[in-house]
């Protein structure tokens, strides 16, 4: 499963913008995720399992609030850093 | 109280977390010129750096970002490298169905008893106390407050905050007795444990709460900064929302010092710095708490206040600083001592900038500008 990488998080994955992990569901894809770059998911979802307020995670185009959402093989998951700061 | 006099080998290091960043800023023992280096996290919201006094070598940073979550980073060798903690303090899963609490940041950060060597305490936003026992790597939550079921009693529901989130603070061990413990909340109150926080009592008689329906209230005041006297541990001093106050146990209540501050001043403020070696010494920096409170200092003249005799009388100290149309807030971790004799003092402003004081307050010197908004300011001293 590809997975894109945000810029705030690419210090994780050493510059990586995109990598590749397993998974049959977002909540699986951000597990491995973790696996390989350990504290990376802490950042995005919170102790609920919510994503963060200022994150977005995108299958395909389409946003997704339930980890749950099963994936195929052709998804691609998108983490996003919303438009908000200052 | 006797003075003991300090060498100066070592050098000093002034840690300064800001809303963009650390920088850190370093002089020798002369404290007379600075050299400033930075950032670190460039971006980071830096809550808190605090040097664990028992190794005098290592870190622990809080900070996140404005998307990103929160956590903590940890530095073994003064500041040279840091790496992410494993597991930052977080609150438990909620069961099926119902809502959990969730950390905004980490906002202060205690070393835990002396004899505890590997022991640190966490107090988070929204407020939550959390504990360390392998030196600020994995952290775990204090159930005996996190799990009260007095907790929202004390300190309202995470929604009812002040804009930016409630705040745990002011943890302070008795170094006599690693289970006697107490802590802030703002707002909350101070509390009081002697089981090494598996339980904890409301500790505010006499604490003035104006902000509330409820005359003389047993909990729900706002503490901004408490500190316990390292010599004396059973004094301790705390700059509230409603004054400055003192309190000498066994005593129970309270007494509020603030009344001696000049009036036109007020004794509403942020920070709260002791004097390592006299219990009866402690500076405050005022601010506006009047009508809709600006929060800034009062008639944009900035100045510290200083008590050499436990709060009876107060004493102006602006030498250096701006004269007029200085409109900064200090926040309550930007305030801080260093160990030198005389003592040095440093605050950092919410516009940016790091002030020093090498003689206990009697001048200052704008020792960094063009800062970001400064959020903590911490020292350490330092083999050169």
């Amino acid at each position: 499963m590809r997975v894109h990488i945000p810029g705030p998080l690419r210090s994780y994955t050493r510059g990586a913008a995109r990598v590749e992990v397993p998974g049959e569901s977002v909540a699986q894809v951000l597990k491995e995720l973790d696996g390989r770059f350990p504290g990376i998911r802490f950042r995005m979802i919170d102790e609920q399992d919510c994503v963060r307020t200022h994150m977005k995670v995108f299958v395909n185009t389409e946003q997704v609030h339930d980890l749950g959402r099963p994936l195929s093989a052709a998804d691609e998951v998108i983490i996003l850093c919303a438009l908000s700061g200052g | 109280m006797a003075r003991s006099g300090k060498s100066s080998a070592k050098d000093v290091l002034v840690m300064v977390g800001t809303r963009k960043g650390a920088w850190w800023l370093r002089s020798d023992g002369s404290r007379r010129k600075w050299s400033l280096t930075g950032p670190s996290f460039l971006g980071h919201i830096i809550y808190h750096i605090v040097l664990d006094p028992r190794d005098g070598k290592t870190l622990l940073m809080a900070a996140r970002t404005g998307h990103l979550g929160p956590t903590m980073y940890r530095s073994t060798n003064l500041g040279k490298s840091w790496k992410e903690v494993e597991r930052p303090p977080a609150f438990p899963k909620a069961p099926e169905g119902q809502k959990g609490r969730v950390v905004d940041h980490v906002f202060w950060l205690t070393p835990g008893h002396a004899s505890e060597k590997n022991v640190w305490y966490a107090g988070t936003s929204p407020q939550g106390l959390f504990r360390s026992e392998d030196g600020g790597r994995n952290w775990e939550g204090v159930s005996g407050f996190n799990d009260n079921p007095n907790r929202s009693l004390w300190m309202y529901n995470d929604q009812d905050q002040t804009p930016d989130g409630g705040k745990m603070h002011s943890i302070c061990v008795d170094q006599r007795d690693a289970n006697h413990m107490y802590l802030s909340m703002s707002g909350g109150g101070t509390f009081e444990s002697t089981d090494k926080g598996a339980s904890w009592r409301p500790f505010n008689k006499g604490v003035a709460a104006d902000f509330s329906p409820v005359p003389d209230p047993e909990f729900g005041q706002d503490p901004h900064h408490m500190a316990l006297h390292p010599l004396r541990p059973d004094r301790l001093y705390q700059q509230n929302h409603c004054g400055i106050y003192r309190i000498d146990r066994p005593e129970e209540r309270w007494t509020r010092i603030g009344m001696k501050m000049p009036k036109k001043i007020g004794d509403i403020g942020f920070p709260l710095v002791l004097h390592p070696r006299d219990p009866d010494m402690l500076w405050v920096f005022p601010m506006d708490g009047t009508s809709v409170w600006p929060r800034v200092s009062p008639g944009g003249k900035p100045a510290a206040y200083r008590s050499a005799n436990g709060g009876k009388s107060w004493e102006r100290q602006d030498k250096g600083l701006p004269t007029e149309q200085a409109w900064f807030t200090v926040k309550r971790q930007a305030m801080c001592s260093d160990n030198g004799e005389p003592l040095g003092l440093y605050f950092g402003t919410t516009s940016g900038e790091v002030w020093a004081s090498r003689n206990e307050g009697g001048s200052w010197q704008c020792v960094a500008r063009h800062l970001p908004h400064i959020y903590s300011v911490t020292s350490a001293e330092i083999e050169r």
